[in-house]
């Protein structure tokens, strides 16, 4: 079949894109913030990944960029967002643009702008035979990985205690302060999971490419983005249904011929712009009525 | 058990609360009422760590609580039942009842036992998101939630806002029961009749300042607490 590549691909880089939308959607389901600064986090964590596999084995580096990565989302959460916690949503919003510019020009001062060659991962990268289309082994682990991580996150939102608190957390501040909640300390494990799954979704991701630039983390972040608010942003199952539908569509327009692989990135903004048009709330998104 | 010393609570330039003073003994009822914007939720949010006072003290079972930590105060056995009941309208009714519990790692089963005995509505939705509930029923399940966390002290903010009178004396029936286990009453109410009637001691609040304070049964028969308040 002539689309099944395609189709592989999509269901692929649909998966990444589920790992960096959970944390857009995580992070405005809690602070009502658009992390502009999360796809660039995600670049950062694919560059943590070259400069360790250097002197490192692959096995240590690979744990090591997760917890790196963690860390990274974890202080810009403490330093550039817990300070405006009472200021206007705006100041918050523009913190986060600074932040983003900020990570994307350490990177290019650490990386001189040169691109730099990401590694590749042994097994991960191996080229295999799927029902007949050739693809690397990464295209399969990719929407497993996915899967297992979102079911053990949504065990963890539904059944835990933490879970019930962040829950309790992205409604109202004040009264999950009266139950005796740190609400901060509730703010950071959001930045940690979401920073975590981003990590996994860069080691992912960047094994399908060759380099990684400053820029890199923007067009899988603005894509993440546009599926977290397809899917309604806030909600958790939303973003992931909207990066895969915007991860296999985009591939399939590829499929068309070269012409059709320009269109391809213009595809994800038209649906942005048609969304935002037609259903502003997203597929689940929340009603505006709900907030105190 | 609880003593507010001249305390201040500004909201920007605003004076909400401008020196007031009072004591709510152990094991007592204890209403403080009040016209609308005199200040009352101010200092319920200023004892419970919500809003950080200007100046002044409070103290509780003779320890210096002064603009701690919410999560402290609320480890110390003070609890808030907030105005607007404030049930969390996407968790269970369960799990509204456990959050109450966040601090506690315990066992929850006889509190437990014990709301859904004080208050059986809530046993039979105990499965039903918070928002699906009625206005009586949230204002339950924002009492049950407050209990959860074993109070020494329970304060609440207007519980009968907005509710029918038959739910209003029914709520005001379990806080007499509540406060036969053990648990102090520190009670905001509108409703300034039925208040009284309940409270042993009360003050009345007036622009940021107490401006009267007796036994409840006294401030019931006072001819200015009754033109203000009573409306007769
Ligand atoms: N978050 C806030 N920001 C600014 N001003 C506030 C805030 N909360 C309350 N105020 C002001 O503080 C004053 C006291 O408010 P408070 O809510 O304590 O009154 P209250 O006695 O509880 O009134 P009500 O009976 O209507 O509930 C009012 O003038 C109010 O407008
Ligand atoms: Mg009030």
């Amino acid at each position: 079949m002539r689309y099944l590549p395609y189709i592989l691909a999509g269901i692929s880089v649909g998966g990444q894109y589920a790992l960096i939308a959970i944390g857009y959607t995580m992070v405005y389901g809690i602070l009502r913030l658009i992390n502009f600064a999360h796809g660039d986090i995600f670049m950062a964590a694919g560059l943590i990944m070259i400069y360790l596999s250097g002197p490192l084995t692959l096995w240590l580096s690979l744990p090591l960029v997760l917890v790196l990565t963690v860390l990274l989302g974890f202080v810009v959460e403490r330093v550039a967002y817990k300070p405006l916690r009472d200021a206007p949503r705006m100041s918050v919003m523009i913190s986060a643009i600074g932040v983003s510019y900020l990570v994307q020009n350490v990177a290019l001062y650490i990386t001189g702008g040169l691109a730099k060659t990401y590694p590749t991962i042994p097994w991960v990268s191996d080229t295999i035979n799927l029902f007949g289309a050739i693809t690397k082994r990464v295209t399969v682990i990719t929407p497993i990985l996915t899967a297992v991580l979102i079911a053990g996150l949504v065990l963890l939102i539904k059944k835990t205690k933490i879970g019930m608190a962040m829950r309790a957390v992205s409604r109202d501040f004040e009264t999950s302060r009266l139950m005796g909640i740190k609400i901060n300390a509730v703010i950071s494990v959001t930045f940690v999971i979401g920073s975590f799954l981003a990590a996994v979704g860069s080691a992912l991701y960047f094994a399908n490419y060759t380099a990684i630039v400053p820029t890199s983390g923007a067009m899988p972040g603005l894509k993440a983005f546009v599926a977290a608010v397809f899917g309604g942003i806030g909600s958790i199952p939303g973003a992931v249904i909207g990066a895969f539908l915007i991860g296999i569509s985009e591939n399939v327009i590829k499929s068309g011929g070269s012409g059709w692989t320009t269109f391809s990135d213009a595809f994800t903004f038209v649906l942005l712009i048609i969304i935002l048009v037609v259903r502003p709330t997203g597929l689940f998104g929340e009603k505006q009525t709900d907030k105190v | 058990m609880l003593k507010i010393r001249d305390l201040k609570v500004n909201y920007g330039a605003i004076e909400a609360v401008k020196g007031i003073s009072f004591d709510v003994p152990e094991g007592k009822i204890v209403t403080l009422i009040g016209a609308n914007g005199a200040g009352k939720s101010t200092v319920l949010k200023a004892v419970s760590g919500l809003v950080k006072p200007k100046s002044g003290s409070v103290s509780f079972m003779d320890e210096d609580i002064t603009s701690k930590d919410a999560a402290l105060i609320v480890g110390r056995g003070i609890t808030l039942v907030p105005e607007g009941r404030r049930i969390f309208s996407d968790l269970t009714v369960l799990e509204n009842l456990k959050i109450g519990a966040f601090l506690r790692r315990d066992s929850l089963t006889e509190d437990l036992n014990w709301v859904f005995q004080l208050f059986p509505r809530l046993k039979e939705r105990s499965w039903q998101h918070g928002g699906t509930l009625s206005g009586g029923e949230q204002q339950m399940l924002a009492v049950a939630r407050a209990l959860m966390s074993r109070p020494r002290l329970m304060m609440m903010d207007e519980p009968s806002l907005g509710l029918a009178p038959l739910i209003v004396r029914d709520i005001f029936d379990i806080i007499r029961e509540i406060n036969q286990r053990g648990v102090t009453i520190l009670l905001i109410e509108q409703n300034a009749n039925m208040a009284l009637g309940a409270a042993d001691l009360a003050y009345v609040m007036e622009t940021g300042r107490i401006t009267k304070s007796g036994p409840g049964s006294e401030l019931l028969r006072d001819p200015a607490v009754k033109a203000a308040y009573l409306g007769s």
